[in-house]
């Protein structure tokens, strides 16, 4: 929820505190120091925010390379430089800005939702559901058909397979307030096993993933550069869900909607109507990025394909506040510390797994820092004897 | 007779499938009767399996190894790593009130590469010569029970009568009772004793358990640690029991997620998780038994998920108060807030 719409919809606060929640720690309880209040801010400046993480961030990154230098031995520059040498070293840079484009896609696709407060994990789901429409249509017609036709066809079948795998947890939150979390959650292992079944059907080798030997070359590359139509179309979205979720009445309504349903139904928004809306489009852009993972990418699909981006995509919008221009610089410190630990686990032939560790520790330190920039520690060293006196 | 027989392996392997299941549901409801809803429990189950493994691999290659000892370094060890995990998302969501679906979703993140990172570099990191991880010895020692061979009466024309039902029932390393008596025990604690009111106040209403006098955050971190804490052995029991102490890179695989399934599908009550946890068990290996067609296994797998879905849709239709979840689910809770 941007703070605009929550000017917009509650009463200034009260100046900055009000008295409040006091956390009695046992050792108050005998009478000593110190003691801790919390209040809620009523506003931070940019500065403050900014400032609050960038010291997780950089305690984050000291936590990571500690860790890293017991495993490897290795000196922590070092540490540093390979990772950065990992992410954008010669050949790399592309292929980064690319994951880049495709975990940003995601993360763009559930934020209408969240900003509803609609709990949309289902996203992994609702991508691979978008990867297999594509992939089908792929595998069907794409030596019958011409390319521009075929294109079109992946798209269409993408966006319609992401939107009705967001429609349906949507009907059901709407009508009959259906707890979505887990509902979209188990859509996902639902879609996941529908391209299990795909895969046994059109490869009756039994293998574990369909490539272009039996999918085609899928959409052909833009100017000849590979990945170039997939930065583009990410490019131009984060634009437009920008301008979607701040200017426009729809964005509106996803924001009255999210920070309280009484409130929207009091001015005469149709919540069922945005609920049903907004999963719509948040599935259908799903559904684009398993387009764009499978059409125009990987030309391949399987269980995989997603590859856990639909949850990290939730962390990646979450920790950028929901704004699409801040998510770039999210996505760009969680893909380049991934490439960047995986790089390491090459060189130092660990598993693959210490990218997931380092990424969980730097998600922590963010998550926990949130809590400094929304509430205010008082400590108050208080003596024996003023307590008394009281 | 030999349908009996049949029927019984049937069953048997359809429990062990579902006591991991069962162990993750009992922690989950436990958890989410306090109102965290605990998406981390995947990741803690990795944690905790790993843990165990961990502390049993340093315990087997040393001289004086004892089965005994290392089943208690096992459970130990598991019990630590899972407790700490879970510390982590008490710590971020209760006390620094943290999204609780964003913290669970990291959480899981981090477990599962934390247990592939040490179940694939343990070797490598502690270099050892052995060429996997394999805890056989401890893995035997926890799945140990009574084979029916050894009975005096297994000759007899009454034990051959009484096999299958020997299999159904006896035929279990001790963890796959644990799982139960936890489930009763959890059971019991929720319904049945205040403390358990309070519990359940909580994940209802904060607000009111709090103005009631009740310690809303140490009754969050006591529910969230022990539920983590109970979901961490279901990881162990798969890697000790059900493998035989052979850990294999996401083996787990998306069993963490079936145990939330569970706890949806069994209305939030540990007692009707037992069965529940069963029935996904044997859903989970029907195939092999249907003699289908290959390309049908995928579809037979989905049918858990389905189902849950179907129970979650058909609970919040009916509307029937008892069925719902816990009505502060999801939430944090911040005594200044309005």
């Amino acid at each position: 929820m941007s703070e605009e719409n929550k000017s917009a919809l509650q009463p200034e606060p009260l100046k900055e505190e009000t008295p409040s929640n006091t956390v009695e720690t046992k050792r108050e309880k005998r009478g000593i120091l110190p003691e801790i209040h919390l209040t809620k801010r009523a506003g931070v400046t940019l500065k403050e925010a900014i400032l609050v993480r960038v010291i997780a961030i950089a305690a984050a990154l000291v936590l990571c390379a500690i860790i890293t230098v017991i495993f490897t031995g290795d000196n922590p520059f070092k540490i540093y430089a390979t990772i950065v040498r990992g992410a954008f070293g010669k050949g790399r840079g592309w292929v980064t800005i690319h994951s880049m484009a495709i975990l940003l896609c995601v993360s763009l696709a559930v934020t209408p939702a969240f900003r509803m407060h609609f709990w949309n994990i289902g996203a992994e789901g609702q991508v691979l559901i978008g990867g297999l429409a594509t992939a089908y249509v792929m595998f069907k017609w794409h030596e019958s058909v011409s390319t521009p036709v075929l294109v079109i066809l992946m798209l269409a079948a993408a966006l319609i397979a992401g939107a009705i795998w967001g429609l349906i947890p949507a009907i059901f939150k709407a009508q009959w307030k259906t707890n979505e979390t887990l509902f979209t959650l188990m859509m996902n292992y639902v879609a996941m096993k529908l391209i299990e079944f795909f895969l046994k059907i059109a490869d009756k080798s039994g293998s574990n993933v369909v490539d272009s030997r039996l999918l085609g070359n899928g959409v052909p590359d833009l100017f000849g550069v590979q990945y170039l139509l997939n930065v583009v179309i990410v490019v131009f979205l984060v634009g437009l869900l920008y301008v979607y979720l701040r200017y426009s009445k729809h964005g509106y309504e996803i924001s009255v909607v999210g920070e309280s349903e009484n409130t929207a139904r009091y001015i005469g928004i149709n919540v069922k109507k945005v609920i049903i809306r907004t999963m719509i489009l948040s599935g259908a852009i799903c559904g684009l990025a398993g387009f764009m993972l499978v059409g125009a990418a990987s030309h391949s699909v399987s269980s995989n394909t997603a590859g856990g981006r639909g949850f990290t995509a939730i962390m990646v919008s979450w920790l950028a506040k929901f704004d699409p221009l801040m998510m770039i610089l999210t996505t760009l410190l969680i893909i380049f510390m991934a490439r960047g630990a995986d790089e390491i686990s090459t060189i130092f032939d660990l598993n693959k797994s210490f990218s997931d560790i380092i990424t969980g520790i730097i998600l922590f330190f963010i998550i926990g820092c949130e809590f400094f920039i929304r509430y205010r520690v008082h400590i108050t060293r208080r003596t024996v004897k003023e307590k008394e006196g009281e | 007779m030999h349908t009996l027989t049949l029927i019984a392996t049937f069953l048997n392997l359809a429990i062990l499938q579902g006591t991991p299941l069962l162990y993750g549901a009992t922690g989950e409801i436990l958890t989410e009767k306090s109102g965290n809803l605990n998406l981390g429990i995947p990741g803690i189950m990795y944690i905790g399996a790993i843990s165990g493994v961990i502390g049993t691999f340093f315990y087997e290659n040393s001289p004086i190894f004892v089965p005994a000892i290392g089943v208690v370094i096992a459970l130990i060890s598991c019990l630590i790593g899972s407790l700490l995990a879970s510390l982590i998302y008490c710590f971020l969501t209760i006390t620094l009130r943290a999204n609780q679906n964003v913290t669970g979703l990291a959480l899981t993140t981090f477990g599962v590469g934390f247990g592939n990172f040490f179940g694939g570099s343990l070797i490598k990191v502690t270099k050892s010569s052995v060429p996997y991880i394999a805890l056989s010895e401890t893995g035997d020692a926890f799945a140990w029970h009574l084979h029916f061979e050894d009975l005096p009466f297994a000759d007899s024309g009454f034990g051959r009568a009484i096999e299958w039902l020997w299999t159904i029932l006896f035929s279990y390393g001790f963890m796959v009772y644990l799982a139960i008596a936890l489930a009763i025990l959890a059971s019991y604690f929720l319904n049945r004793t205040r403390r358990g009111l309070h519990l359940r106040a909580v994940g209802e209403n904060p607000a009111t358990a709090d103005a009631a006098g009740i310690n809303v955050t140490r009754y969050k971190y006591f529910a969230t640690c022990a539920g983590g804490m109970i979901a961490g052995l279901g990881g162990l029991f798969f890697i000790m029991d059900y493998s035989g102490g052979i850990w294999s890179n996401d083996g787990f695989g998306d069993r963490g997620w079936l145990a939330i399934a569970i706890v949806i599908f069994a209305i939030w009550r540990p007692s009707l998780a037992i069965p529940a946890s069963y029935l996904f068990g044997a859903l989970y290996i029907l195939y092999n038994w249907l003699h289908m067609p290959m390309q049908m296994i995928p579809i037979m797998q989905m049918l858990p998920f389905v189902v849950t879905i179907l129970a979650l849709v058909f609970t919040s239709v009916r509307k029937k108060r008892e069925n719902q979840p816990p009505a502060s689910l999801g939430l944090s809770y911040f005594r200044e807030e309005r």
